[in-house]
């Protein structure tokens, strides 16, 4: 796999940071026009400083990962990132993560895109919708496995029994990420972490940066076990509907299988996310129980203000969930 | 210290999950295996990827989903 190349510039802050990055020296204008950044240009240069922490850029030195004046500005972003996360966020009343979660999930009545591409969408817009999200079908489960050693011994084990799933149980043929590379090739695109970037929306952009705020900080582990429960629950039926749509529109059969393996994984996942992992963690940790329903709303919330913009884009009106 | 981790657990209102390897066999005697670490077995009899759970039992009425 060639390592990842660095994006094009959005904005002020994107500029200076992809040519600092490439010069690997000094990066005090770089935090200096952080604080003014805003949208695609904010998005992109987290989403370009949480890169170092995946695959990197094959042209910025490895180190600069650990560079105090890059966490600086990365501690910006992320953190009004967070405040906007947190604001949007309410809290459900008397209701217990465990025992609710699902119900809750059931209730809230989001836009979906996979509705749309079992019956109507077109060729085009599947393609563009394949590129936005391969910025996370390419990791999946990469910010998660972060989690595993922030846990207790029974969520700990919980986690890996799902996470072995995820990693095709050893076998690298059946690892998540791979299928849907595979899938991708197979219809033509192309399948490098970078290679959809410079087209991705703020609101990709946004997902992504959430999972790894989530997965990089050991104070929002409680975040990212609620954003994989709504993930996981949110991930069985939607699946169906996507291999459906994407053998009406004759994509090829590795990409369906993409999503009939996760309508029989997620079917499993998001019990265990719940009943096993989640149970287990709030049983040693009950005050994560707050953080665990910001987590999920925030999971559902930005894949609703995805599925809004990819719609607005195509110009569809919505498609109820 | 030792935790608890049967092998079969029930999830209210929707599948059972398995852990290991195992052959469910289904109404017309064909055997199915388990290839995942944990499986989850459909218990609503409505799944379209019979007998192992796609999630169906959710868009079920209360009153239609396993106990």
């Amino acid at each position: 796999m060639r390592p990842p190349k660095l994006p094009r510039a959005r904005g002020p802050l994107t500029d200076e940071l992809v040519g600092a990055l490439r010069a690997g020296g000094d990066f005090r204008t770089v935090l200096s026009t952080s604080p003014t950044a805003v949208g695609a240009d904010a998005a992109l240069a987290l989403w370009t400083l949480h890169e170092l922490y995946y695959r990197g850029f094959a042209d910025v030195d490895d180190r600069l990962e650990w560079h105090p004046t890059l966490l600086g500005v990365r501690g910006l972003l992320e953190g009004d990132l967070e405040r906007r996360l947190r604001q949007r966020w309410v809290r459900p009343e008397g209701l217990s993560f465990v025992e609710d979660v699902f119900g809750w999930i059931d209730g809230q009545d989001g836009v979906s895109l996979a509705r749309h591409v079992h019956r109507d969408a077109d060729r085009d817009q599947v393609v563009d919708l394949l590129r936005a999200r391969s910025l996370y079908h390419l990791k999946e489960s990469d910010p998660v496995a972060w989690l595993v050693p922030r846990l207790g011994v029974p969520a700990k084990a919980a986690l890996m029994e799902l996470q072995l799933d995820e990693y095709g149980n050893g076998d690298p043929n059946r690892l998540h990420h791979h299928l849907f590379a595979v899938g991708l090739e197979a219809a033509g695109l192309e399948a490098a972490y970078d290679a959809h970037v410079d087209v991705a929306p703020l609101e990709v952009l946004e997902q992504n940066n959430a999972l790894s705020l989530f997965g990089l900080h050991r104070r929002l582990r409680g975040a990212a076990l609620g954003h994989l429960a709504a993930f996981e629950a949110t991930s069985s039926l939607p699946s169906r509907r996507m291999a459906e749509g994407l053998r009406r529109l004759e994509f090829p059969e590795e990409l369906a299988a993409y999503y009939d393996e996760h309508v029989e994984a997620d079917a499993v996942h998001e019990q265990l996310a719940v009943r096993t992992i989640g149970a287990a963690a709030l049983a040693e940790e009950p005050a994560l129980e707050d953080d665990l329903w910001f987590g999920a709303f925030t999971c559902l919330d930005l894949e609703d203000r995805f599925a809004r913009a990819m719609l607005t884009r195509w110009g569809v009106r919505e498609v109820a969930a | 210290m030792s935790y608890e981790h049967p092998e079969a657990l029930l999830c209210p209102g929707g599948p059972m999950l398995l852990r290991g390897r195992h052959t469910v066999e289904d109404a017309d005697g064909v055997p199915h295996e388990t290839t995942r670490p944990v499986t989850a077995v459909c218990r609503c009899e409505r799944s379209a990827s019979f007998p192992w759970c796609d999630g169906t039992h959710k868009v079920l009425p209360p009153d239609l989903r396993p106990a």
